[in-house]
C-alpha cells in the first residue's frame, strides 16, 4: 500500500505545516485537539517556522487569526462544532476583512444534547459567512485540500478564508494511507504568502473593517464579497489542475461516482459520501443503475456542476447529515433550487436525513433510500424529509427511555 | 512621592496632532480628549484594534481620524485581534518580510462595556500571554452608544435608561462600580494606570513610563460623557476635574502589582461632583436622597483610608 496510515487530523496538521504557514492560534476541541497537539509539537521542535499560540476560546481564536491574516501572514487554525459556533461572530468580520487564512472544522453535531460524533449542523451554521467551504471525504483529501484551500483563498480574485471539513471520528481519528505530497512540488503550486492588498505598516498606514454609515457601502463591500466567492469556481478549477499536473490527484467542485448511466443518484457529503458509494456498488451488482455525486465544494455553490450531473435523471435524493428544525435537510434546498430552471430536471427529488450525532448509515438504509428514490422517480413525486432510522435503534431507543423514566414505576 | 520625570510643564506636551477633528463622536467626549492626549505620545506608528462601542464612530468609511492604521474587531475580542497583530508582525519582521522600521504599536480601544465584562475572557489572555500592547479603555460608566444603560461601569446612584430611578430603587443603580483596576493588577502586568483628561501632565506621563515597559500596558481613561451624564459639553473638563478633586476617580499607576497614587486629591465633598450632572439630578430633587450621598461619601472616604494606610506604610 502506498502512502503513510495517519487519522485525518493528523493529515490536516500536514497540510498546514506543507503550507509552511506562519501562525496558528489554537484552542483545544474534542475531535479537533489532535490537530493542534501536532503543530504545537512541530512549532515546538523547529520543524515548523511558525508561531503557534493558545487563547482563551474560538471566539479569541478566530479573532487572533484574522487580524494576523489581515497583517500578511499565512495563518492556520482549527475547530469543531461548539468552538466554530462560539467563533461565528467573528468568521463573518474576517471574510469581511478579506483575510485569506485556512480554518480546519472537523465536524461534530451541536449541543443540545451535548454530543460529541459528527453530523454537519456546526459547518453548514458558517454556510453564509463568507467562508469558501470544501468539504473533503478521506485524509488524503483533507491534507490536499488544505493546499488547495490556500491557493484559492490568497488568490487576488478571491481573497476570502476557506474553511476545509472533515467528520470527526469518522475521519478524524480514522488511520488511511495517505501520500505526502513532494514538498518541492508544494512550493510550485502554493507560491509563498505576499499580499498585494493587506497588510499593516508603518508607511502605508489603512483602516480595515470600518464602520459605514449607509446601505449603500455596505450592499456594495458584501457584494464585492459574494462576486469573489463565485471567482473562487475558476480559481478553483485552475488550482486542480495546477494540483492534478503536480501532485498527480484531481479534485473537482462535485466528485461523480458511477453516473454515467444512472437513472437515480444520490446527492452527499463528507465521509459518509463511501459508505453511499459501498451501498452504489451493492445496488449495481444486483443490476440497479443508480450513482452518487458527492459535493465538495459547498460555497461557492457549485450550481453549473451539479445541474450538469442530475439534468435527465430520473429521481434524486439528497442524503442531508444535518437538520433544520422545521424545514428539514439544507442541502436538498440548495440542491432543489438549482434544479428548478433545468429542462431536463429529475422527475423526483428526495429529501433524507441520517447520521445525525455520528449514526451509522447501514446498508439497509442505504437499500431503503434507493428503493424509495427508485419508486418517487416511477410515480414522479419527491418525498421527505424522511429520517433514516432502522428498527433495531427504535427499540434501543425505547430501552433508553425505560431506564430514564424507570424510577417512577 | 510620585513625580513626573518626562512632562513637567505644559509646554512639554506636544502640539502636533495625531487624531484629527471632525469624527462623529459627540461635542465634549471626555474619552476623546484623554485619546488625543494618549496619542501625542504614542505617535502615528500604531494599529488601533477596536471593540464595539463609541469610538468605533471614530473611523467610519471613507474618514479615519488617524495618521495610523485601525483594525475593528468584535465587542469581546479586541485584544485577541491585538495579538494576531502583533504576533504577525513579529513574525513577518523576524522573517525578513517586514522591515524593522514598519513595526507599529497595538493599540487595544474598548469601552466600558466590552472592557468590564464582555472582551474579559480576552483581556486576561492577551495579559496573562504577556502580549506587548496598550489598552486604552475609554470608561463613561454605562454602554454610551446605544444610549446610555447600565454597564458594570456604572457608579451607585446613576441613573441610566436600564437602571431607571423607582420607587423600588430611589437611587437608579444599585450596585458598586466594578474595580477593573484590581481585576488587571491581579494578573501582574507591567503597568497599569488611570487617567482623566483634566490631567494632562499625569497621563502623557504615564504614556511615557509606559513606553519604557515590554508587555500589557493598561490604561483605564474617565470618559466624561456630555450626552450620557447629562450636563453641557462644555462642562466636560469641570466633571473630570471633580471627578479627580472629590477623590471619586483616583489617578493612579501600578508598575508590576505595586500600586502609587499620583495625585492626592484635598477632597472635596461628592456633591460638588454629582450635582453637575443629569444622571444624579434625582439624588437632589425633588428630595435629597441623603442616604445615598452619604454611601457614595462614605465610600471615597473608606477608599481614601485604605491609600494613606497602605502608602504611608511603604
Amino acid at each position: 500500500m502506498e502512502g503513510e496510515m495517519m487519522t485525518g487530523n493528523l493529515a490536516a496538521a500536514w497540510g498546514a505545516r506543507l503550507a509552511d504557514v506562519d501562525y496558528i492560534p489554537a484552542f483545544p476541541i474534542t475531535p479537533q485537539t489532535e490537530i493542534v497537539e501536532a503543530l504545537a509539537k512541530w512549532c515546538e521542535s523547529g520543524a515548523m517556522a511558525a508561531r503557534f499560540v493558545t487563547m482563551d476560546s474560538e471566539h479569541s481564536m478566530m479573532t487572533a487569526a484574522g487580524a494576523a491574516a489581515a497583517t500578511g501572514a499565512r495563518v492556520f487554525t482549527a475547530t469543531s462544532s461548539q468552538g466554530l459556533l462560539y467563533a461565528l461572530e467573528v468568521l463573518y468580520s474576517v471574510s469581511g476583512w478579506r483575510a485569506p487564512l485556512v480554518l480546519v472544522n472537523v465536524s461534530r453535531a451541536l449541543a443540545a444534547p451535548i454530543t460529541l460524533e459528527p453530523d454537519h449542523n456546526d459547518v453548514l451554521a458558517a454556510r453564509d459567512s463568507g467562508f469558501l467551504q470544501i468539504h473533503a471525504e478521506t485524509c488524503q483529501e483533507v491534507l490536499d485540500s488544505i493546499l488547495m484551500a490556500y491557493r484559492i483563498a490568497e488568490d487576488e480574485r478571491v481573497m476570502l478564508p476557506v474553511i476545509v471539513n472533515l467528520d470527526g471520528f469518522y475521519l478524524s481519528f480514522t488511520r488511511e494511507p495517505v501520500i505526502m505530497p513532494d514538498l518541492q512540488m508544494v512550493k510550485a503550486f502554493l507560491p509563498p504568502f505576499r499580499p498585494a492588498h493587506l497588510g499593516f505598516k508603518a508607511s502605508a498606514p489603512h483602516a480595515l473593517g470600518v464602520a459605514v454609515l449607509s446601505g449603500t457601502p455596505y450592499s456594495y463591500f458584501r457584494h464585492q464579497m459574494h462576486l469573489a466567492a463565485m471567482n473562487a469556481l475558476e480559481v478553483h478549477r485552475e488550482a486542480a489542475a495546477a494540483f492534478e499536473q503536480l501532485v498527480g490527484r484531481r479534485y473537482d467542485v462535485v466528485e461523480g461516482y458511477r453516473l454515467d448511466d444512472a437513472d437515480d443518484v444520490l446527492v452527499m457529503t463528507n465521509a459518509f459520501a463511501s459508505k453511499g458509494k459501498a451501498a452504489v456498488d451493492v445496488a449495481r451488482a444486483e443490476g440497479k443503475r443508480v450513482g452518487l455525486l458527492r459535493l465538495r465544494v459547498i460555497r461557492p455553490w457549485p450550481a453549473d456542476a451539479i445541474r450538469h450531473a442530475l439534468q435527465g435523471r430520473r429521481a434524486v435524493a439528497v442524503l442531508d447529515q444535518n437538520l433544520s428544525p422545521g424545514q428539514g435537510g439544507i442541502l436538498f434546498q440548495e440542491i432543489a433550487a438549482c434544479l428548478y430552471h433545468e429542462a431536463l430536471r429529475p422527475r423526483a427529488l428526495c429529501s433524507f436525513i441520517g447520521g445525525l450525532g455520528g449514526k451509522n448509515l447501514s446498508e439497509g438504509e442505504l437499500r431503503t433510500v434507493f428503493e424509495q428514490t427508485a419508486e418517487a422517480g416511477v410515480q414522479g413525486k419527491g418525498i421527505g424529509p424522511v429520517l433514516l432510522y432502522t428498527e433495531a435503534e427504535h427499540r434501543e431507543m425505547v430501552q433508553l427511555q425505560d431506564l430514564a423514566t424507570e424510577h417512577r414505576a | 512621592m510620585w513625580q513626573r520625570e518626562t512632562f513637567k510643564k505644559i509646554k512639554q506636551i506636544p502640539r502636533e496632532e495625531h487624531v484629527l477633528p471632525g469624527t462623529a463622536l459627540c461635542a465634549g467626549c471626555g474619552g476623546l480628549e484623554a485619546l488625543r492626549l494618549a496619542a501625542k505620545v504614542l505617535g502615528d506608528e500604531v494599529v488601533y484594534v477596536n471593540a464595539a462601542g463609541c469610538f468605533t464612530m471614530l473611523a467610519a468609511y471613507p474618514f479615519t481620524p488617524f495618521k495610523g492604521s485601525w483594525l475593528y474587531t468584535t465587542m469581546g475580542s479586541a485584544p485577541a485581534g491585538a495579538q494576531g497583530v502583533r504576533d504577525a508582525l513579529d513574525v513577518l519582521i523576524a522573517k525578513g518580510r517586514l522591515p524593522e522600521r514598519e513595526n507599529l504599536k497595538v493599540v487595544v480601544l474598548g469601552g466600558d462595556g466590552s472592557t468590564y465584562d464582555m472582551a474579559l475572557s480576552s483581556t486576561s489572555g492577551a495579559i496573562t500571554r504577556k502580549l506587548d500592547f496598550y489598552y486604552f479603555c475609554y470608561d463613561n460608566e454605562a454602554y454610551g452608544n446605544t444610549g446610555m444603560q447600565l454597564s458594570p461601569a456604572t457608579p451607585y446612584g446613576a441613573r441610566t435608561t436600564t437602571s431607571p430611578c423607582s420607587l423600588q430603587h430611589p437611587s437608579g443603580a444599585t450596585r458598586e462600580k466594578k474595580d477593573i483596576f484590581e481585576i488587571w493588577r491581579a494578573h501582574k502586568p507591567p503597568y497599569i494606570a488611570t487617567v482623566a483628561p483634566r490631567y494632562p501632565l499625569d497621563l502623557e506621563e504615564k504614556f511615557a513610563r509606559a513606553a519604557t515597559f515590554t508587555g500589557p500596558k493598561l490604561f483605564l481613561a474617565l470618559s466624561a460623557c456630555p450626552t450620557g451624564w447629562l450636563y453641557d459639553p462644555g462642562e466636560t473638563p469641570e466633571v473630570a476635574k471633580l471627578a479627580v478633586e472629590t477623590g471619586l476617580w483616583p489617578l493612579k499607576e501600578a508598575i508590576n502589582g505595586a500600586v502609587t497614587h499620583t495625585y492626592i486629591p484635598k477632597p472635596k465633598p461628592v456633591e460638588e461632583y454629582l450635582k453637575l450632572q443629569g444622571r444624579f439630578r434625582h439624588l437632589f430633587e425633588p428630595v435629597v436622597q441623603t442616604e445615598a450621598i452619604a454611601h457614595i461619601q462614605e465610600r471615597v472616604n473608606a477608599y481614601w483610608e485604605q491609600v494613606e494606610k497602605t502608602e504611608k506604610a511603604v
